[in-house]
């Protein structure tokens, strides 16, 4: 049972980029779990089962269908790519899973819960039954042996049911805090105390089954609360992933590998195509380009030159460089970005819930009235016994069952509608907070794009065989989306020969005895952005390349559009890649070049302004933004840092679902307030008669349970009427 | 009434009974996936003791 706390080994660069996966402790198989948010019926269990059995390193695979998800058991050290891409041959989108995100159900803690919800479950039946008896009319010993035989199967019950209660009102009032756990265990200790002192004084009134069946009640909701609230880890321990444990150091004496925490400003470190840059620092030789899109959001790659300025967490990805580190530590930009998302995330602990906010209210007032209707009958008749009676009775009957269970009861209702259309909701006020949302803010790359390149206008003539030719010559991302693109069209590569490769400037080859060159357009000799062709006669070829929008990236801007929502974007790309996907999508306010700080300022100054902000983005430069915004989406293949950020995932590529997502969350908090309505009821006609002194057991069991039971059916109208997209 | 002597005990160790066999199909994990074990009892081919590294 203790497979969440294995150790993460995110270390490396490359996982980064694809979400977390944990490996199992050593001396066991290792277990993955991939997610599976298409998957609905019978066939899918063998379909996903026997594409996985197909796998040499698989020992065995488990789906579980009401969570969509596979467990996978194999070998230590085994890789989810491969796993992935079986999997997606066979027709099942699947993703590495974050685990702490999911499996609320198999933790310890959620089971303990359970067996004392069965423990209290199987008392407050037994001790009913024998109640209905006294109820109706067992006189003398026939009614001291059944509260007898009550008070047996109570007090052991009560007392181990009713620990989460008792541990939770201890830490309060040790805070000085006065918790809801408080009158809570005040009303069970105090119920069941006097119901066995008015036992052994031969009293017609022992509250017995309402002290179980409250016990019961209160741990339904404590049980679905603990199910809605996941795991969060902590988004600042997940970026210091990104940064790379070992360096290779420069010195006058050639190269050593040296650990990162002993990189000094001023020392000289080599960066191979492919790795991660360790430390902010000036490139003093090489040439190459950097993909700086976790880091900025730009989707294009940019060329470093000697001279250039480079921060750590950037990949280089063609050509060798040695860096001059200027900033190490706590002084890196990457170092900068974590402060600023922890305190963007203090900033958002702030929010109370809405059942705190009640909580903050009804405790006191339950203590008061029932101390005064006390106090009131002390006066009045003298009688300790009675106006003890009286105030237990106030207290059980006021005791916030259906008010414990009327938030708890709506999330889960409202989570597992989400789930089923593709949305894992991490945060238990998440609903709450997306219910007030009225503007929503996009990222552009790898949010409302897909982070792939595509070729706009594909050249005429023999100008688009020569540009595939050098193309095909690189695994630089922007010659891999052109080589595409122009096969796609149906071009036969020119002859062309030579070909070599300049890391940050482009490619160069001879055709039909001329030099001819792609690349930026500095070496192409045009002026102008993007990739350029030259064929060594006359202007350069521009060709132009776009970001691919985003599944369903059109149907959910439309859909906000409707529900009367407020639309921006904010990017860290060049102006004119976001003016470009903003007049595909219609936005209006579209800002481009934004810095994560600025990310976070302008989410900041639109909350100033009054506006509750939704932030829907994937990449580091999000995650200060995601922290800092009322609520926040991330899509499930973001950056670890920005799905930790997020209080929702979606777990589709498409971000067609996400459209639902607001309504459901207005519509759950509307289910809240009429439920704190049906409590409130009830209480405004039981309390007045309570702490009048007509209150009876029997009166406290049926308040009880009808309240609870209606505000439990109330919540489920949510499940019911929701309506199941994409799983078919 | 002499009755209750037998009918309270047997009452209550029957109630019992069926609390022990909740409890031991709790630890068995037999409440995990719901839906899918609903479906896997209509198929053929279903391993009914699947390898599974207990943790």
């Amino acid at each position: 049972m203790t497979l969440a706390e294995t150790p993460s080994f995110a270390a490396c660069p490359g996982c980064v980029i694809a979400p977390a996966v944990r490996a199992a402790v050593p001396d066991r198989p290792a277990e993955l779990i991939l997610a599976l948010p298409g998957i609905h019926c019978a066939a899918c269990i063998g379909g996903v089962e026997a594409a996985l059995a197909g796998l040499p390193q698989v020992e065995g695979s488990r789906v579980n269908l009401s969570r969509r998800q596979v467990s996978v058991w194999g070998p230590r050290g085994m890789a989810p790519e491969p796993l992935v891409e079986a999997l997606e041959a066979a027709g099942f989108e699947a993703l590495p899973m974050d685990r702490a995100a999911l499996d609320s159900d198999r933790d310890p803690a959620g089971r303990a819960l359970m067996v004392r919800l069965a423990v209290a479950g199987f008392a407050m039946m037994n001790v009913m039954l024998l109640s209905v008896a006294v109820w109706s009319g067992a006189t003398d010993a026939t009614r001291d042996m059944f509260h007898w035989i009550s008070a047996a199967i109570a007090l052991p019950a009560v007392a181990f049911a009713g620990q989460p209660f008792y541990a939770a009102a201890w830490t309060g009032l040790k805070a000085r805090r006065l918790v809801m756990e408080v009158p809570i265990s005040l009303a069970l200790i105090l119920a069941v105390g006097l119901s066995v002192y008015e036992t052994a004084m031969s009293g017609r009134h022992a509250y017995f089954d309402a002290a179980l069946s409250l016990t019961f009640f209160l741990l339904i909701a404590r049980y679905l609360d603990h199910r809605t609230r996941a795991a969060a880890r902590s988004a600042a321990a997940d970026l210091a992933a990104l940064e790379v444990p070992r360096v290779e150091r420069l010195t006058t004496d050639g190269a050593e590998t040296v650990d990162l925490a002993a990189l000094r400003v001023g020392d000289v470190v080599r960066v191979r195509p492919g790795g991660r840059i360790p430390a902010d620092g000036m490139v003093m030789t090489g040439r190459s380009d950097l993909d700086r899109a976790l880091l900025t959001g730009e989707s294009l790659p940019a060329a470093v030159a000697p001279g250039g300025a480079v921060a750590a967490g950037e990949v280089n990805l063609t050509g060798p460089l040695e860096v001059r580190v200027t900033a190490v530590g706590a002084d890196t930009a990457l170092n900068r970005m974590v402060t600023m998302i922890d305190a963007a995330e203090t900033a958002r602990n702030r929010y109370t819930a809405m059942a705190d906010r009640a909580a903050r209210v009804y405790a006191p007032v339950v203590h008061i009235l029932a101390f005064a209707a006390f106090a009131a009958w002390m006066v009045y008749d003298g009688d300790l016994r009675h106006a003890l009676n009286v105030a237990i009775a106030t207290l059980i009957i006021t005791c916030p069952c259906a008010l414990g269970l009327a938030v708890p009861a709506v999330s889960t209702a409202a989570a597992g509608r989400l789930f089923r259309q593709g949305m894992l909701v991490k945060d238990g006020t998440a609903l709450e907070r997306l219910a007030d949302i009225d503007t929503v803010v996009f990222d552009k790359t790898g949010t409302l794009t897909d982070g792939l390149l595509r070729l706009g206008d594909v050249p005429q003539g023999t100008a688009a065989g020569v540009a595939l030719a050098l193309a095909q010559g690189s695994d630089h991302p922007v010659s891999r989306a052109l080589a595409a693109g122009l096969l796609e069209a149906g071009v036969v590569p020119a002859d062309v020969a030579d070909i070599s490769e300049h890391p940050g400037q482009g490619l160069m080859g001879r055709w039909q005895g001329r030099e001819v060159r792609l690349g930026s357009p500095a070496w192409t000799g045009a002026a102008g952005s993007g990739p350029h062709l030259s064929l060594g006669d006359g202007a350069a070829v521009p060709l132009p390349l776009e970001s691919r929008l985003r599944d369903g990236a059109r149907a959910l801007v439309d859909a906000f559009r409707a529900q009367g929502l407020k639309i921006e974007m904010i990017s860290g790309d060049a102006a004119d890649a976001v003016a470009e996907v903003a007049r595909a999508l219609g936005i209006d306010t579209a800002l481009a070049g934004l810095s994560p700080m600025d990310k976070v300022a302008h989410i900041r100054a639109l909350e100033e302004a009054g506006a509750q902000v939704l932030m829907v983005g994937d990449g580091l430069n999000d995650t200060g933004a995601l922290a800092a915004a009322t609520a926040s989406v991330s899509p499930a293949r973001a950056v670890d840092a920005a799905r930790t950020a997020a209080d929702v995932v979606i777990l589709q590529s498409s971000l067609a679902p996400l459209s639902d997502l607001l309504t459901t969350a207005r519509s759950a908090k509307k289910r809240v307030k009429e439920n704190f309505r049906i409590s409130a009821g009830y209480n405004a006609i039981a309390i007045p008669l309570a702490v009048a002194g007509f209150a009876s057991p029997l009166m406290a069991a049926v308040a009880m349970s009808t309240s609870s039971i209606t505000v439990l059916l109330n919540a489920l109208r949510l499940v019911r009427r929701a309506p199941v997209k994409g799983a078919a | 009434m002499n009755v209750l002597v037998y009918l309270i005990p047997a009452s209550l160790i029957l109630g019992g009974l069926g609390l022990a066999a909740f409890l031991w199909s709790l630890r068995a994990n037999q409440y995990d996936d719901l839906e899918g074990d609903a479906w896997r009892i209509l198929m053929d081919d279903d391993d009914d003791a699947p390898k599974e590294p207990r943790p």
